[in-house]
């Protein structure tokens, strides 16, 4: 039985995720659907149907899913699950919302956050926040499964060439509505999806202290980031918290400035591929999951990397 | 208004969990046991809406092993009226979970049910959204705020890119995030009151929900093991390093 993933867009544009959500089913079999349901989303089905290793979209069109509510969404997708052996969603916020709600419907267990398929009814994800890695195995006719997508590399944009089917959306229950939204306007790219990400701890001693490593961020086209720590000081608001109770990075390149390295923070981003530490006390615990650190003083050392990335004219790539 | 309250025990956030020699689990004897934190601002979201006047009456459930009730206490002591212990030795998942408080939820008829988004043991964030589809509630998931009117919530939610705001009609599950409030310490006198309050024990038998696991955890392993690189002396050779060597920059 063919994978069915459902996509996540903005009826425009499919979220990156899904591309590598769709790697993860392309894992399990090679016949991958995928579902946008939208209002006006024609668009996003045809970005769907170009998406290589995708055979076949299937849109779905009403007002009643132009915000990806999950009320609304969860039936339409119990509906189509019986012709699928695995539905997979994103493990973002909008995967998250929808995914067990639509798993208690078909009264059937989800398996959360998968970073490795080892065979179509056994996957490995995290559990406490990576600090260990479960492997589990499902019985579950219908496999309900949402995918890390750091864990798998992105599929190709472009190269697939499946149809676009309509399908009938199923009854609005009109439980919920969407009022609006308030988006970070930030030129910055968003944390869980940045490539690089500049995060600070105690020792950048207030919030107005973070403009030294925002100014690092700017040049390498970075996310912010900050411990705990900082944040319960008050230095950054609680949306910027890397650790095991805010969010869970895993970018190319990962700056540690004036963070000493409690679990908690090292649970939210020992996944990065490359991490650095800049700290003045040199037994500090980051150093111990640091690539390269540096034991100085931030508040040299910060402005002097700026420097030197301007004068050897590194920037975002 | 009344408000239902599910809270976990799970291993304090601050301990370095570690995964068991044979591979069957992480290792909990002896390890400090707390209340989960997302559920800590479930409680405590709760407790302002009692004090506020808006809810007249918190009920605090906790679903597991006998020690389960010293976490419901923390719940009491935080000022939740009084407990519901759903008492069982066996391993509950999150659907199983969901089943319970579904069935709780009848007996008690709440008007919102205020979780954690996640547990930080088996990090599922799937058992508020799981209660509101077998119960055919709206969700409000991840919340940062919540204003109550005219018979609906308006929650705020913390989504990827930013904030959301669904209007979801009552009765509804709404689940925690950090923003949502900083929840309280309990005083030594309100400790001390907690131990007065009526904790109720019920098993999944006497609710009628087999709890049967329907995920089999084939092994726990620890994760790849991450080395400690190499300090650096200058600015100029980690930016060198960087490029060259790790080809990040």
């Amino acid at each position: 039985m063919a994978v069915l993933v459902v996509a996540d867009h903005d009826n425009t544009a499919l979220v990156p995720i899904i591309l590598n959500t769709v790697t993860a089913a392309a894992a399990i079999n090679d016949d991958v659907h995928l579902l946008v349901a939208g209002e006006n989303a024609g668009t996003a089905a045809e970005a769907a149907a170009r998406v290589a290793g995708v055979s076949a979209v299937l849109h779905a069109d009403s007002p009643a899913y132009g915000h990806q509510l999950a009320e609304a969404l969860a039936p339409l997708i119990v509906g189509l699950a019986g012709s699928y052996s695995h539905v997979l969603f994103p493990s973002n916020t909008t995967g998250k919302n929808v995914a067990p709600r639509v798993a208690a419907l078909l009264d059937v267990a989800q398996i959360s956050d998968i970073v490795e398929v080892i065979s179509e009814d056994t996957f490995v994800r995290p559990i406490y926040a990576g600090n260990a890695m479960a492997t589990v195995q499902s019985t579950d006719p219908v496999k309900i499964i949402t995918v890390r997508g750091t864990a798998f590399a992105a599929a190709a944009e472009d190269g697939g060439s499946a149809a676009v089917q309509g399908t009938d959306g199923a009854e609005d229950p009109g439980l919920s509505s969407f009022l609006g939204q308030e988006l970070t306007k930030s030129e910055r790219p968003e944390l869980t999806a940045a490539r690089v990400i500049i995060s600070g701890g105690r020792g950048m001693q207030s919030g107005e202290n973070f403009e030294i490593i925002e100014r690092i961020a700017d040049k390498l086209g970075a996310a912010v980031g900050a411990s705990r720590a900082a944040v319960d000081a008050g230095y950054k608001p609680n949306d910027y918290q890397v650790g095991q109770t805010g969010k869970v990075v895993a970018p190319e390149l990962y700056i540690a400035v004036g963070i000493s390295g409690a679990i908690q923070h090292l649970a939210g981003m020992k996944d990065s591929k490359i991490i650095v530490a800049i700290n003045k006390d040199e037994e500090a615990p980051i150093f111990s999951v640091a690539d390269y650190g540096i034991v100085g003083d931030l508040f040299k050392v910060v402005p002097e990397l700026e420097e030197e990335l301007e004068k050897q004219g590194i920037s975002a790539r | 208004m009344k408000l239902l309250v599910a809270v976990k025990r799970v291993i304090d956030y601050n301990v370095k969990v570690r995964v068991k020699a044979d591979e069957t689990g992480v290792e909990t004897a002896n390890v400090k046991m707390s209340m989960n934190p997302f559920d800590e601002i479930a409680v405590e979201e709760a407790v302002r809406l009692l004090e506020d006047g808006t809810a007249t009456e918190v009920v605090a459930v906790s679903l597991g092993v006998q020690q389960c009730q010293e976490t419901i206490r923390t719940a009491l002591a935080m000022g939740a009226d009084r407990g519901i212990h759903v008492k069982t030795d066996e391993e509950l998942q999150p659907l199983a979970v969901a089943k319970l408080l579904a069935k709780i939820v009848e007996k008690e008829t709440p008007d919102i049910v205020i979780l954690g988004k996640q547990a930080i043991d088996d990090d599922s964030n799937q058992t508020g959204q799981m209660l509101a589809g077998l119960l055919g509630w709206s969700q409000g998931t991840f919340a940062s705020k919540v204003y109550l009117a005219d018979g609906k919530a308006n929650v705020t939610r913390e989504v990827d890119g930013g904030l959301e705001t669904l209007a979801i009609n009552l009765p509804a599950i709404v689940t925690t995030d950090l923003r949502l409030n900083e929840p309280r310490y309990a005083s030594l006198p309100n400790i001390m009151k907690a131990k007065k309050k009526e904790i109720t024990e019920i098993t999944p038998d006497e609710l009628g929900v087999d709890v049967a696991p329907r995920l089999t955890t084939l092994k726990v392993t620890e994760p790849p093991k991450r080395e400690g690189g190499i300090k650096v002396e200058t600015v100029s050779d980690l930016i060198d390093k960087l490029k060259n060597e790790a080809g990040v920059i």
